[in-house]
């Protein structure tokens, strides 16, 4: 049975892929269709329309030449089903096949524009062309696909990672969607950079606007009044990786090493960030300190002191991230502060060293990475930030705001707004470089695995008192914001009516019972269920890619897994704003042609929440010994088998948070989502911000507030089914 | 009809087999070894020696860089783990948390290409055989780290492969369980004619169950034979030392006739088995338990003192100081005992030193 023809197993997969392939090349729409789930293109003259058809049709008919040869490959590949799988011809005319067709779908794609040749050097090579082609669709889509796997079934045939066809396609698709939506994108990006006026490339012109004093100048240093964008952004970045270093420190501190009694409501605070919509703090703010804030009108009127408008500018951008970006800190630390092993602390102090003295030399010295890993995550999180900078921000620009003006302002200039997010990208990415080349090599984590039996030493007393103050004022401080939210919500017109009132959420979230059926009045309703469409359908694909990537990096050894691991994570690193930008210069012509669709909003979350998904992937899959797959594939299922009835039943708990943990910050993401969003697909969020810019605060406070709602419920969601599924399967098989 | 036979177990040659990991780290450094259908081989040595590579490399969860390896008649050298007919008995058990005990037992038959009644009845044979059947839908944490064993046990064996694998299967087990899960281990190898390759790193574990053992040392092999060759006649220094313990002296071949040496230590005189030695400089080793101790002063002996006593119950252990450095003894005498510091003669019972070549 097993060992006789290892090649059967295989087959499936193969004649599936042709089929597909064939389905693309037959019956799908080779361009891109608007409204395709409509499926009005069906009566609309498919599939003789050259709009709609698919692309056997198209060069039946004579169209578009240069998309036939790639019937070629097509027509060669189910030759290799009659070979056996070890035969080197087997291997040969998959690889051939889909490198061939791979090769020519993206050289056409990128030739051939909306302008016939995109290239002046194929023109003069081969004449003028007077047809053009518009984006791919669906037919292309899969065709691509199709190629793509018979690529890799060709690559694993040869022998690459023990013939695995499920490893070698997983790692060949994991590398041509990021290739495709992250290094595609923002090599874009940066051509864009260099593009003059007229439609040259010039690299005066980047360096022009590279140089630019707006963005480099240090006035503010030398008494001038203002320092340049990225100077800003830097020193800000810098101050809030300080601060909220010290104080998620702080919190880590109270809930590890002293007797405070309520270390989960600390705990709890963890979820804020992660609930809460970037700006949302920002209007808070605004609420206690601008011009009619609560605190600025009590402090006027017991002073006699003029209001001031301080809160916009650095101060107000600082303390709202500061006050977002503590969570994530403390939630770093936290598990820093607890690994550093207690007996560690114990074998000091029995050597003599008191208490104070066990914390400046043992305990202190053995976060030290860990320390450098909140400052680094802070500064990167400060530096992305986009929502509280344009809340707050003023007349103090930073880089993620400017990128933002450069697109939807008056100025228009594409080449600007590339050169700053290059700027930006410069910071993050060297942040994260840092991160990893420095602190992967230096982890002193004195977790061993066997039980440690010893406790944390308290704080010294020196020590416990400035940290309680710290903490308590900073804890005192977020509830205050966020009862300043819930109250905002609804208050009529703050600081001008204070009268109680609904008004704001009856605006929003209207509903009408008709004979019908319910029509959602709202003004936020249409906003909202994109939202939750978009966030719905996201979020299942990048806790699938996000598995799948985990799976690969914990468990199959390939040649240059390291890069591998490089580009899957370094989506972490490149701010919204930038994805945004890139993703507005490369989607926006052919050959893939998607702004303004949903589609880009969800290839966006996918691409920004992958590493999120990749992370909980490996801390679940890490925890799984490895002789449990060994085991299975000894007992003669395949890898996918092993990913589908090992692996993946055991990590159902991390399957839901990956789930809701993405769709949550799809929920909430600002700083990509504002410049792909368009009339049909509003997102929440955009339409927020929309409403702040409008001074309309009650109505954006009060959506805040129910968007944290219906996140928290979705939390509460989560830690209910998780905590079922555990026990479920106890009873399910004790039976 | 439900009873698991032993027509497939077939054997496994390695055919200069080197395994490297990295660029520069050798685990297994060519090596060739054949395994007889139907036998227990014991791959035993210190930890890091290779041997746990080499059972990987048989199951196919690692792949060899040179060499060849084959089962049966068939090359497998490229084939993947999955596509090969071993199973295998892990270290930990494996045992898949999420399925019950039958479940577990039939995950392979489910691969196998057997239909559904028939995957069961040969996991529940299968449980039968380790006298397991009633704990058939218990999960595996509902179960004794004997009883998982002896799960993983069954999981392996319901596939009859043609050479099953296992890797430490005892290192979890409490001392009194080893001795009773190794003999049942035996037992159904033995009624069922298995192919069973078996590393460990507890000589007395490989000396009791296998057929043959295979010491590695350094990725490479230092001796094979039955555990009776291995403990008598060791090649060497770390065969000897690894197998059992031995108390190694220098010693000079004085002459040698018909195969029969004529050794001497300081002014000490034996005759042994020569092994091929010429005259010259050579080590021999002597068991503890062939350390003989005598109050009286003989002619022919190595005067020593007893530098420890310790009482162990059933026998005496000694060390005694010599010109020639320390030695390790034992005796059954616990009755007239040598305290310490008691000058002794010291002589080496006739058969049991054995003679190797010198360091």
């Amino acid at each position: 049975m097993r060992g006789s023809s290892p090649g059967n197993n295989a087959r499936p997969v193969l004649i599936f892929w042709i089929i597909a392939g064939w389905a693309g090349l037959v019956l799908l729409p080779w361009y891109g269709v608007e409204d395709f789930w409509t499926f009005e293109w069906l009566f609309d003259g498919y599939p003789q329309d050259s709009d709609y058809a698919p692309l056997i049709f198209l060069a039946g008919q004579g169209e578009k030449p240069w998309l036939a040869p790639m019937l070629l490959p097509m027509l060669a590949a189910p030759f290799a089903l009659r070979l056996p799988k070890n035969s080197s011809a087997y291997a040969k005319i998959l690889i051939g096949s889909g490198a061939f067709g791979l090769a020519w779908l993206i050289a056409q794609g990128f030739g051939i524009g909306l302008r016939g040749w995109n290239y002046g050097w194929l023109e003069a090579l081969f004449g003028a062309l007077d047809d053009r082609q518009f984006g791919m669709g669906y037919g292309a889509m899969l065709l691509a696909t199709a190629f793509l796997f018979l690529l890799t079934q060709g690559i694993a045939a040869r022998g690459a990672i023990n013939g695995d066809v499920f490893v070698v396609s997983s790692i060949g698709f994991v590398i041509a969607i990021v290739a495709a939506f992250v290094f595609f994108p923002i090599v874009r990006m940066l051509t864009a950079a260099f593009i003059t006026d007229d439609g040259g490339y010039s690299a005066a012109v980047f360096f022009a606007k590279f140089f630019e004093t707006r963005l480099w100048s240090l006035g503010c240093l030398t008494g001038g009044n203002r320092c340049g964008v990225a100077w800003n952004s830097f020193f800000l970045a810098v101050l809030v990786g300080l601060l909220t270093t010290v104080l998620g420190l702080v919190f880590a501190l109270i809930v590890t090493r002293s007797g405070f009694r309520h270390k989960r409501l600390l705990r709890a605070l963890t979820v804020l960030p992660i609930i809460t919509p970037p700006f949302v703090i920002g209007l808070a703010l605004i609420l206690l300190f601008g011009l009619s804030g609560s605190v600025t009108v009590f402090v006027s009127d017991l002073f006699g002191i003029q209001p001031t408008r301080w809160v916009y500018g650095m101060p107000g951008v600082l303390i709202a991230q500061l006050l977002a970006f503590t969570p994530i800190a403390f939630l770093v630390l936290i598990g820093v502060v607890e690994s550093v092993s207690p007996s560690m602390e114990e074998a000091a102090q029995t050597l003599r060293a008191n208490r104070w003295q066990v914390f400046r030399t043992v305990s202190l010295p053995l976060m030290r990475p860990g320390l450098a890993n909140a400052f680094l995550l802070g500064f990167i999180e400060s530096m992305a930030d986009f929502g509280n900078p344009l809340v707050l921000g003023g007349n103090f620009d930073v880089l993620s705001t400017e990128i933002f003006f450069a697109i939807v302002g008056a100025q228009y200039d594409q080449g600007r707004a590339a050169v700053l997010a290059i700027v930006l990208l410069g910071f993050t990415l060297s942040a994260f470089y840092a991160q990893r080349a420095w602190l992967g090599k230096k982890s002193y984590t004195t977790v061993t695995g066997k039980g440690d039996a010893g406790i944390h030493p308290n704080m010294p007393g020196g020590l416990a008192i400035p940290v309680y103050l710290m903490g308590a004022f900073w804890a005192l401080f977020t509830v205050i914001i966020y009862a300043m939210i819930l109250y905002g919500s609804v208050v009529e017109l703050w600081g001008v009516n204070n009268t109680l009132t609904f008004k704001h959420y009856v605006t929003a979230f209207s509903v009408r019972f008709e004979d019908a059926g319910i029509r959602w009045t709202g003004s936020a309703w249409n906003s909202f269920w994109t939202t939750v469409q978009i966030a719905a359908i996201a979020a299942p694909l990048t806790a699938a890619v996000g598995l799948i990537t985990a799976y690969l990096l914990t468990r199959q050894n390939f040649a240059g897994k390291n890069s591998f691991e490089f580009g899957t994570m370094l989506s972490f690193a490149i701010p919204g704003t930038v994805i945004g930008v890139s993703y507005i210069l490369a989607f926006n012509v052919p050959p893939i042609e998607i702004t303004g669709t949903g589609i880009i909003l969800v290839v966006s979350f996918i691409f920004r929440n992958m590493p999120v998904g990749i992370r909980a992937g490996i801390a679940s899959m890490s925890q799984l010994d490895k002789s449990l797959d060994e085991s299975s594939l000894t007992l003669g299922a395949n890898s996918a088998q092993t990913f589908r009835q090992i692996i993946l039943p055991l990590m159902r708990p991390a399957i839901l948070a990956a789930l809701v943990y993405s769709f949550v910050r799809a929920m909430t993401a600002i700083s990509a989502v504002i410049f792909l969003v368009s009339a049909e697909y509003d997102m929440a969020t955009s339409y927020i911000i929309g409403r702040v810019e409008n001074n309309d605060y009650g109505l954006a406070i009060a959506y805040s507030t129910t968007l944290i709602f219906v996140m928290l419920l979705a939390i509460a969601l989560l830690q209910l089914v998780v905590g079922r599924t555990e026990i479920g399967r106890r009873m399910e098989n004790s039976t | 009809m439900n009873s698991i036979t032993n027509s497939k177990a077939a054997s496994v040659s390695f055919r200069n087999v080197t395994k490297v990991y990295g660029r520069d780290v050798t685990a297994v450094d060519n090596i060739s070894l054949e395994i007889e259908p139907g036998r227990l081989v014991t791959l035993l040595g210190p930890s890091g020696c290779g041997k746990t590579t080499t059972l990987r490399m048989i199951a196919g969860l690692e792949m060899a860089t040179a060499g060849q390896i084959l089962i049966g008649a068939e090359d497998v050298t490229k084939l993947p783990a999955t596509d090969r007919d071993v199973s295998m008995v892990f270290q930990s058990y494996a045992l898949f948390p999420h399925m019950n005990v039958i479940e577990n037992v039939s995950y392979g038959l489910k691969f196998s290409g057997f239909r559904k009644d028939e995957c069961r009845d040969r996991a529940l044979a299968g449980l039968d055989l380790v006298g397991l059947k009633p704990y058939a839908d218990r999960l595996p944490s509902e179960l004794s780290g004997g009883q998982q064993q002896r799960v993983a046990v069954a999981r392996a064996l319901v596939l009859e492969p043609q050479v099953l694998l296992f890797d430490e299967p005892l290192s979890n087990l409490d001392a009194k369980l080893r001795r009773q899960v190794r003999e049942e281990i035996r037992d159904i190898q033995q009624s069922l004619g298995l192919t069973v390759v078996y590393v460990t790193h507890d000589q007395e574990e490989a000396l009791a169950v296998s057929d043959r053992i295979v010491v590695m040392s350094n990725a490479r092999i230092a001796q094979e034979g039955s555990p009776r060759e291995l403990y008598e006649l060791p090649n060497d220094h770390f065969v000897a030392d690894f197998i059992g313990e031995a108390n190694l002296l220098d010693c000079v071949v004085e002459n040698v006739k018909a195969d029969i040496a004529t050794i001497s230590i300081g002014t000490y005189r034996q005759k042994i088995p020569a092994r091929g030695l010429p005259p010259g400089p050579a080590t021999l080793a002597v068991r503890p338990a062939r350390v003989e101790l005598r109050r009286a002063d003989l002619k022919n002996c190595i005067p020593a003192t007893v530098a420890k006593a310790t009482y162990v119950g059933a026998q005496m252990e000694y060390t005694v100081e010599t010109e020639f450095g320390r030695l390790f003894a034992v005796s059954g005498n616990v009755d007239d005992v040598f305290a310490t510091g008691t000058e002794v003669s010291m002589v080496f019972a006739p058969s049991g030193p054995v003679l190797l070549p010198g360091s």
